[in-house]
C-alpha cells in the first residue's frame, strides 16, 4: 500500500494529516500488517491533551496490545467511533480509518516527522 | 521408523452436543428434594420486597440427560490421561487417584472452615505435615498454605518482600524482572505498587550480571527470577545474583513454576532464595482441571516469617495443633479460610507416595526425558540457545518458518498426531517458540512418538506446508475464528441465538 | 516407583542416546555446592493402602457425622452424586486451561454455560470464567472499580464478611487505595445515611454483601441510587449462592461478585471453592480472568474460545486487569452441573427450604435467647445472642450433641457480646435444630 506523500509518519508507525491548524492520525499500513487482525481501539475522549511522542491510546489484536502514541500536541476535537464498532477498517484501509482529530499546539512539531519517502526507507530497514 | 508407523488420529465417536439449555423444557428435572421436617413457610411475607419474581433462566433437564451432556462434552477434550500433554511450564505431569480419593474422605471433604479446633485436629495435621515437608524440600524455613495458585502466591510473596522492606524503614519502588519471565510476575509486582524494570538476559539464555550490577540501587526492592527460567535453563550464577541483590538490601524472589526441575536435587533455600512459591498442581501432582483450582503456597526465610499471612498452624505444647492469628506484623490475609485445603490433601499424599527415593528419581526422570526429546529434535528443529536445559526445552519455528509455518501451525498438525501440542509462542525471548516440557510422566514409547510426530511434521513443512496451514484435520472444529470472537463478543447463551 | 514408567534399562538407553554417561551430568548446571547428596527428610515411600489409612485415621480425629448448624460464608449443602460421577473424568480433570480451542471444546462450553447461568442468576450481562473464592473475587471487584471510575478509593459495609474485608483490604493496600467502613444499623442493615454521608467525589465504590454476614438481607436499589447519585458504583458480594433462588438478584449493582461453593463444592475445610465476576456489559474489558466466547470455525460451526485476552497477565503484563493466571474451572464445572440439576424450579424450591429451616430454627432458639436484627427480611442465617459465651455454646455443643453451632461474632463484633450467627440449610434436621436449641441460653 502506498503511503500518501501529503501525510506525515512517525517511527512508532502514527501517520498524521495536517491541515491547517488540525491534525488527523492513525496508524500506518506497516503497522496494521504486523499487529495482525484488530479487535477493539482504544481512544482518548475530546477534550483529552496529546502530548508529542506519548501514549494516547492502544490498538488490540487477538494477542497483542499496542500503544499508540502521539505525533504532535493538541487537544482531542474529534474521535472516530465507529473504530469502536469496527475495527477491521484499520486494517482494510488504514489511511483513511483516522483516530483522533486535533488542535495542533505547536505546528513546529510536524516538521521533525518524517515524510512518506523517509518513513519507506525507514520501514525497509526494519524489516 | 517408516512414515506408516507414525500414529495419528483418526475419527471416533464425537456426538454433536449443544447447549444444555437447549435440552431444557419446562417440567423435566433431575432432583427430588427431601421431605421438608419443619413448616412450610410463605416466602413472600418472610422476604417482603426481597422476593424474586422472576426465576433465573437455570436448564431445565433430567439426570440422564446431563450425564450424557457433559460425558460427550468430556470427548471433545485432550487431557493428560489421553496422552502426552507437553505444554510448557505447566508441568503437565500424571495425576494420582489415590490423591482424589483421600481428598474426598467425608471427614476431610466434609469439614467446616470454621468448625471448633478440637475436632479440626485431623485437617490441621495435614496441613501441618504439608508445611513441614515443603520446607524441607525448598530449603526455607516457614511456609504459608493460604494462596490460591501460582499467582496468588507470586502477590503473596511480593507482598512479604514489601512488608519486610517496610520495616526496614524503605519498601524501595522497584521490582527487577528479566525478559524470560511468566507474565504473572509483572503483573504481580504493579498489583504490590512496584514498578517493573525488564532486565535483560545475556546471551546463554541466564540473567546479565552486568546489567543486574547496573541497575540494581537502593530503588530496587528485588528481583523476581524464575530458576530454572522459562528456557529450562538453570541460572548457575544465581548465588553471584542472590548476593549481588542482598549486598544493596534487595531480596530474591523465585517463582518455583519450575520446581519439577530441583525437587530432591537442589533446594533454593541453599542457594539465596529469600523467597519462593510452589504450583502444587504443577510440581506436586495435583489436577489442572481446565484450569484449576491450582494451589500456591509461599516458602521464606526465618526474616520474612512474621509477615506471613494469618492465621497460621502452630503446635502448643500438648501437641495439639491450632490456628494462630496473633501475628501483628503480618501482611494480612490473601484469601478466606486457609487455601484450597483439597489441594494440600492431595500434594501431601503424592509426597507420601513417593518418598525420599521417589521424589529424587521423578526430578530426575523429568530432566532426563526433556533432554532426550532435546537431542532427537535437534537439527529437525531450530534450538535458540545451546546452554544445557533442565526439565523442558524450547525450539524455534525459523526452520519451518521457510516454508511460511509459524509455531502454531506446527502445534495445531500435531493435534493431528495425537498429541497435545507444547506452549507455543513463549517465552518471549525466542521469536516463534515451541517450548516443551514431557516431564516425567511419559514412557519411552509415548516419547518416541512425539519425536517421530515432530520429525513427520518437520518433512510435512517441506513437502505439504497447506496440510499444516490446514492443520487439525482430525477434531470436530478446525481453526476457531478468535478474531471475530473478540471484535463482537458473545460471553452468554441468549434465547434468540439458537 | 509407581508413577514412573520406565525401567533401568529404558533410563540406560536414553542416557546413552543422550551422549552420556550418567543423569549427574545433566544436574551439571546446577553448582556443586548446592547439589543435595543426601535423602530429603521426608516420610519413606508409602503404598496405596497404607496412604488410604493414613488420611482415615486424620479423617477420624475430625469431626465426621456432626450436624452443621453453621455458615457464615461456607454452606452445607446437599451435593447430588453425578457431580462427582462427572467431574472424576480425566477427561475434564486432568486438562489444563483450554489454549487450544479444538482439543478444549469441551471445557470451553461448560465455561460459556457457566457465565450464562451466573447471568441468570445475578441479574447482570456478562460473567467471567471464575476467580479463586468470593473474598478475593470481591477484592478484585473493588480494583476492576477503581480502574472504571479513575477513583482511588473504596467503602466497604462493616455487614460483609470479615476474612472478605481482610483480602481487600490487604490487595488495597499497595494499590493506594484507602477503605473506609460504614455501620449497620439496629436492622442488621448498612446505615443509609452514614453511607450517603461517607461517599466522597473520590469514591470508586461501595462494597456490601447480600445476605450479608448476619444474613440479613440488604436494600439493594436503594443502596444503588445513593452510590449512583455521587458517581460511585455499587459491588454486591454474595456469599450463599443458593440465596439468589429466592431473593430478588442485586440488578441495580454495577458488579456482583459471587461464592458459588453452596452449588455442589464440598466444604473441604475452606477451599478450593470458586469466586465469579458478573458485570455489566459496558464494563466487560476491565473484568479480570478468563472468559470465554461463542465464534465459528472455519466451516462455519459454532464453537468456543478464550477470548478478550488482552485484558491479561500474558500479554499486558504488568499493565494487565490482574494477574490472575490458573482459576478454579473445576469448580465452576460442579456448579454449573449442580445447576442443571436443580434447574429453573428445584434453585427456587430448595431455597424455600433453607427459608423455611432457618425460620424455624430462628423460633426455636427464639424462645431461648434474643434474636438480633429482626428487623429486615434473612435467607438461611441469623444472630442469636446469648447470655452464656458463644464459645462455651459451641465447645459444649460440639463435645456432647455432635452439632457444630453458630459462629461467635466478638471477634469481629465486640459490641454484639455473645453473639453468634447460626445457618440452617435443607440438610440441618428438626431434631438436630431442636436439640442445639435445648443448649443455649
Amino acid at each position: 500500500m502506498a503511503y500518501p506523500p501529503e501525510f506525515k509518519y512517525t517511527k512508532e508507525h502514527e501517520w498524521l494529516a495536517v491541515d491547517g491548524a488540525t491534525g488527523t492520525i492513525g496508524i500506518t499500513d506497516y503497522a496494521q500488517n504486523s499487529l495482525g487482525d484488530i479487535v477493539f481501539v482504544e481512544l482518548p475522549k475530546v477534550g483529552a491533551q496529546l502530548v508529542a511522542g506519548k501514549t494516547f491510546g492502544t490498538v488490540e489484536s487477538v494477542k497483542a496490545v499496542s500503544d499508540l502514541f502521539a505525533p504532535a500536541s493538541g487537544t482531542v476535537t474529534e474521535v472516530n467511533d465507529g473504530l469502536t464498532t469496527s475495527p477491521e477498517k484499520v486494517n482494510s484501509d488504514p489511511h483513511s480509518a483516522w483516530m483522533v482529530k486535533i488542535t495542533l499546539a505547536n505546528p513546529a512539531e510536524v516538521d521533525a516527522l518524517l515524510s512518506a519517502a523517509d518513513y519507506e526507507k525507514f520501514i525497509a530497514d526494519e524489516q | 521408523m517408516s512414515n506408516e508407523n507414525i500414529r495419528k488420529v483418526t475419527t471416533h465417536i464425537s456426538q454433536n452436543e449443544g447447549l444444555i439449555f437447549e435440552h431444557s423444557s419446562p417440567g423435566k428435572k433431575a432432583y427430588r428434594l427431601a421431605e421438608l421436617d419443619v413448616p412450610e413457610i410463605d416466602a413472600s411475607a418472610e422476604l417482603g420486597a426481597a422476593l424474586r419474581t422472576e426465576s433465573a433462566a437455570l436448564p431445565e433437564v433430567s439426570e440422564p440427560e446431563i450425564i450424557r451432556h457433559f460425558t460427550r462434552l468430556s470427548t471433545w477434550n485432550y487431557a493428560v490421561d489421553h496422552g502426552m500433554y507437553p505444554l510448557g511450564s505447566c508441568t503437565m505431569k500424571y495425576n494420582p487417584r489415590v490423591n482424589e480419593v483421600v481428598s474426598r474422605l467425608d471427614g476431610l471433604a466434609g469439614a467446616h472452615p470454621y468448625q471448633p479446633e478440637q475436632i479440626s485436629q485431623g485437617v490441621l495435621r495435614i496441613m501441618k505435615a504439608l508445611a513441614d515437608q515443603l520446607i524441607e524440600i525448598t530449603g526455607m524455613d516457614a511456609i504459608t498454605l493460604q494462596p490460591a495458585a501460582g499467582a496468588h502466591g507470586e502477590l503473596t510473596g511480593i507482598l512479604l518482600m514489601r512488608a519486610f522492606l517496610e520495616s526496614q524503614g524503605n519498601a524501595r519502588k522497584k521490582i527487577l524482572i528479566p525478559d524470560s519471565a511468566h507474565g504473572t510476575n509483572p503483573a504481580t509486582a504493579a498489583m504490590a505498587g512496584y514498578e517493573v524494570e525488564n532486565l535483560r538476559s545475556n546471551e546463554d539464555g541466564m540473567v546479565d550480571l552486568a546489567a543486574l550490577e547496573a541497575q540494581m540501587n537502593e530503588d530496587v526492592a528485588g528481583l523476581m527470577l524464575t530458576n530454572p527460567n522459562t528456557l529450562g535453563i538453570f541460572d548457575e550464577q544465581i548465588a553471584q545474583i542472590a548476593e549481588i541483590l542482598h549486598r544493596k538490601g534487595g531480596l530474591l524472589y523465585m517463582d518455583g513454576a519450575n520446581m519439577n526441575a530441583l525437587v530432591a536435587k537442589a533446594r533454593p533455600g541453599d542457594f539465596g532464595v529469600d523467597m519462593m512459591h510452589l504450583n502444587l498442581h504443577k510440581t506436586f501432582s495435583t489436577p489442572h482441571g481446565g484450569g484449576g483450582p491450582g494451589s500456591g503456597p509461599v516458602a521464606c526465610t526465618k526474616h520474612l516469617e512474621p509477615f506471613l499471612p494469618k492465621p497460621v498452624v502452630v503446635e502448643t505444647d500438648e501437641g495439639t495443633l491450632r490456628l494462630d492469628y496473633d501475628r501483628p506484623q503480618s501482611i494480612g490475609r490473601v484469601r478466606a479460610f486457609y487455601g484450597n485445603f483439597g489441594m494440600l490433601i492431595r500434594a501431601l499424599a503424592y509426597i507420601m507416595a513417593n518418598g525420599p527415593d521417589g521424589l529424587r528419581q521423578t526430578t530426575e526422570d523429568a530432566v532426563l526425558n526433556a533432554n532426550y526429546l532435546r537431542k532427537k529434535l535437534e537439527g529437525t528443529f531450530d534450538l535458540p540457545y545451546s546452554t544445557p536445559t533442565m526439565h523442558e526445552v524450547v525450539f524455534s519455528d525459523k526452520l519451518q518458518s521457510k516454508s511460511g509455518l509459524k509455531t502454531g501451525d506446527i502445534a495445531k498438525r500435531l493435534i493431528d498426531y495425537g498429541f497435545h501440542p507444547y506452549t507455543v509462542s513463549f517465552p518471549m525471548v525466542v521469536h516463534g517458540a515451541l517450548m516443551i516440557e514431557p516431564t516425567e510422566s511419559e514412557p519411552l514409547e509415548e516419547l518416541d512418538l512425539f519425536v517421530d510426530a515432530m520429525k513427520s511434521i518437520a518433512q510435512e513443512a517441506i513437502d505439504s506446508p497447506d496440510l499444516i496451514k490446514n492443520a487439525p484435520h482430525s477434531t470436530r472444529l478446525s481453526r476457531l475464528d478468535e478474531t471475530a470472537a473478540a471484535r463482537k463478543p458473545v460471553l452468554r447463551w441468549k434465547l434468540e441465538s439458537k | 516407583m509407581r508413577y514412573l514408567p520406565k525401567s533401568s534399562a529404558e533410563r540406560a538407553h536414553m542416557l546413552r542416546e543422550i551422549g552420556i554417561g550418567s543423569i549427574d551430568e545433566l544436574f551439571a548446571p546446577i553448582p556443586a555446592q548446592f547439589r543435595l547428596i543426601r535423602d530429603l527428610c521426608v516420610p519413606r515411600q508409602m503404598a496405596e493402602s497404607e496412604i488410604v489409612d493414613w488420611f482415615r485415621a486424620r479423617a477420624a480425629e475430625n469431626g465426621d457425622g456432626y450436624d452443621i448448624l453453621l455458615g457464615a460464608g461456607a454452606y452445607n449443602h446437599y451435593r447430588p452424586l453425578v457431580i462427582d460421577a462427572l467431574i472424576s473424568r480425566g477427561e475434564w480433570f486432568t486438562a489444563y486451561t483450554p489454549y487450544q480451542p479444538e482439543i478444549a471444546q469441551g471445557t470451553l462450553q461448560a465455561i460459556f454455560e457457566f457465565q450464562t447461568m451466573i447471568c441468570e442468576l445475578t441479574g447482570m450481562e456478562v460473567a467471567n470464567a471464575s476467580m479463586y473464592d468470593g473474598s478475593t473475587g470481591a477484592a478484585e471487584a473493588v480494583m476492576m472499580a477503581m480502574r472504571i471510575t479513575g477513583r482511588n478509593s473504596a467503602i466497604l459495609a462493616r455487614s460483609v464478611h470479615p476474612e472478605y474485608r481482610e483480602v481487600i483490604a490487604t490487595y488495597a493496600k499497595y494499590q493506594g487505595l484507602p477503605l473506609t467502613e460504614v455501620a449497620f444499623t439496629d436492622n442488621g442493615r448498612v446505615d443509609l445515611a452514614a453511607l450517603d454521608a461517607a461517599i466522597t467525589p473520590n469514591t470508586a465504590c461501595v462494597l456490601i454483601q447480600s445476605p450479608n454476614f448476619f444474613g440479613t438481607i440488604e436494600d439493594v436499589a436503594a443502596i444503588a441510587d445513593i452510590a449512583h447519585a455521587k458517581g460511585a458504583l455499587l459491588v454486591v458480594s454474595v456469599a450463599e449462592a443458593l440465596s439468589l433462588g429466592i431473593v430478588r438478584p442485586p440488578s441495580e449493582a454495577d458488579i456482583v461478585t459471587l461464592e458459588a461453593q453452596s452449588f455442589g463444592v464440598p466444604l473441604s475445610y475452606g477451599g478450593p471453592y470458586a469466586g465469579v465476576i458478573a458485570t455489566r456489559e459496558k464494563f466487560v474489558r476491565q473484568i479480570p480472568g478468563r472468559l470465554v466466547g461463542q465464534t465459528t470455525d472455519r466451516n462455519g460451526k459454532r464453537g468456543f474460545v478464550l477470548t478478550l485476552a488482552t485484558r491479561e497477565q500474558h500479554i499486558r503484563r504488568e499493565k494487565a486487569t490482574s494477574n490472575i493466571c490458573t482459576n478454579q474451572a473445576l469448580v465452576a464445572l460442579m456448579t454449573n452441573i449442580y445447576m442443571d440439576v436443580y434447574g429453573r424450579e428445584g434453585i427456587k424450591e430448595l431455597a424455600q427450604q433453607n427459608l423455611a429451616k432457618a425460620a424455624y430454627a430462628r423460633k426455636q432458639f427464639g424462645t431461648k435467647a434474643r434474636v438480633l436484627f429482626d428487623g429486615a427480611p434473612r435467607f438461611n442465617e441469623f444472630v442469636l445472642q446469648t447470655s452464656e459465651d458463644a464459645y462455651e455454646i459451641s465447645h459444649r455443643l460440639a463435645a456432647k450433641n455432635k452439632i457444630i453451632g453458630g459462629f461467635p461474632l466478638r471477634k469481629f463484633y465486640p459490641e454484639l457480646g455473645n453473639a453468634a450467627v447460626w445457618c440452617a440449610t435443607e440438610l440441618t434436621s428438626r431434631a438436630a435444630i431442636d436439640a442445639a436449641a435445648g443448649e443455649v441460653k
